[in-house]
C-alpha cells in the first residue's frame, strides 16, 4: 500500500562516506485536527524508522507529529563493504512498510 | 536505463503521494489552537538529558529563518564530530517551542555513520524556537537553537 523511495549510491569506494535518502508516502496525521462537526481527527503517524545494513541496525529515529507528511529523511553511512541496506518505517494502527537497496563497495 | 527507472518510480510515488494528501484534506475543515508550553519543553527536554549539563555549541541547525508554509519546512542538523569509535554523536533531538507538542524528532547514530549530519522536513505551528540537542559518546550534550518566523502556519487552514 505504502511505498517508498529509497536513493543509495550502488556503488561506492571502501572507506567513503554516503548519503541515504529515504521517502515514504504517509498522511502523518497529527491527532490535533478536527473536522467541521468538532471531532479530533485521530492521529495516525510513523513513530519509527530503522535502518539495518547486512541485518545490524546502523540508524534509529523516532517521528513525532511535527514531522512533515510523506516524511523524508536524509542521513550518512560509511561504506566498508558489500551489501544491503533494509529500510523499515512503523507506525499507528499497525502501519509498517518496508523497503531495500544494494551497495557494491569497490576497492 | 537505470535513470528511466528512477524516473517511472519518482512519478508513481508523487501520484501517491499528492492522491493521499488530497484524500486526507477533504474532510479537514479547522483546527483548534493547542500550544506546548514552555514546561512542557524543558520537561521535553530533560526527558532526554536527565541532570546533565547542555552546553552550546558544535551543533549546527539549518533551517530557513523565514518560512512561508509550516506545513513542510527543511531541516538539517549537523555537529562538530570526527566520528570515531571514541568520539561520536551518539544521538540528535529536536525539539521546538510552540507547537501543540514539543518534541519533533529523535535521530540515533553510530560511529558507522561517518558524518553527523540529519536531514528531514518538518511541521511549525508558529513563529517559534528549534532547538536541536546533540549526545555525544562521552556523555556531554550540546546544543543549538534557532528563530524561525513562519508566515503561514501548519494545520491552521480554514475551509478548503
Amino acid at each position: 500500500m505504502a511505498q517508498a523511495l529509497i536513493n543509495v549510491p550502488a556503488k561506492a569506494r571502501r572507506g567513503d562516506v554516503i548519503e541515504i535518502k529515504a521517502l515514504t508516502s504517509h498522511i502523518m496525521e497529527t491527532g490535533y485536527r478536527r473536522t467541521a462537526a468538532g471531532e479530533i481527527v485521530p492521529r495516525d503517524i510513523i513513530t519509527s524508522f530503522t535502518c539495518r545494513f547486512n541485518g545490524t541496525e546502523v540508524f534509529r529515529a523516532d517521528f513525532f507529529p511535527a514531522i512533515a507528511a510523506n516524511p523524508f529523511l536524509s542521513f550518512f553511512m560509511i561504506a566498508n563493504d558489500s551489501g544491503k541496506f533494509d529500510f523499515e518505517w512503523i507506525g499507528d494502527h499497525g502501519f509498517s512498510t518496508t523497503a531495500s537497496a544494494s551497495i557494491s563497495v569497490i576497492e | 536505463m537505470m535513470d528511466q527507472n528512477d524516473e517511472a518510480t519518482r512519478r508513481q510515488f508523487l501520484t501517491l503521494a499528492g492522491g493521499a494528501a488530497v484524500a486526507g484534506a477533504v474532510p479537514i475543515v479547522s483546527m483548534w489552537r493547542v500550544e506546548a508550553t514552555p514546561a512542557m519543553l524543558s520537561a521535553a527536554i530533560r526527558n532526554v538529558v536527565g541532570e546533565a549539563p547542555v552546553r552550546i555549541g558544535k551543533v549546527k541547525l539549518d533551517i530557513p529563518p523565514l518560512v512561508e508554509n509550516g506545513n513542510t519546512v527543511p531541516m538539517t542538523v549537523s555537529v562538530e564530530s570526527p566520528m570515531s569509535p571514541e568520539d561520536h554523536v551518539k544521538s540528535i533531538h529536536v525539539f521546538n517551542e510552540k507547537n501543540p507538542q514539543p518534541n519533533i524528532g529523535n535521530f540515533y547514530l553510530s560511529p558507522l555513520s561517518g558524518r553527523a549530519q540529519v536531514s528531514t522536513r518538518i511541521r511549525l505551528a508558529d513563529t517559534q524556537k528549534v532547538t536541536a540537542i546533540a549526545h555525544l559518546s562521552d556523555g556531554s550534550f550540546w546544543q543549538t537553537s534557532v528563530d524561525v518566523v513562519v508566515t503561514l502556519a501548519a494545520c491552521t487552514e480554514e475551509v478548503l
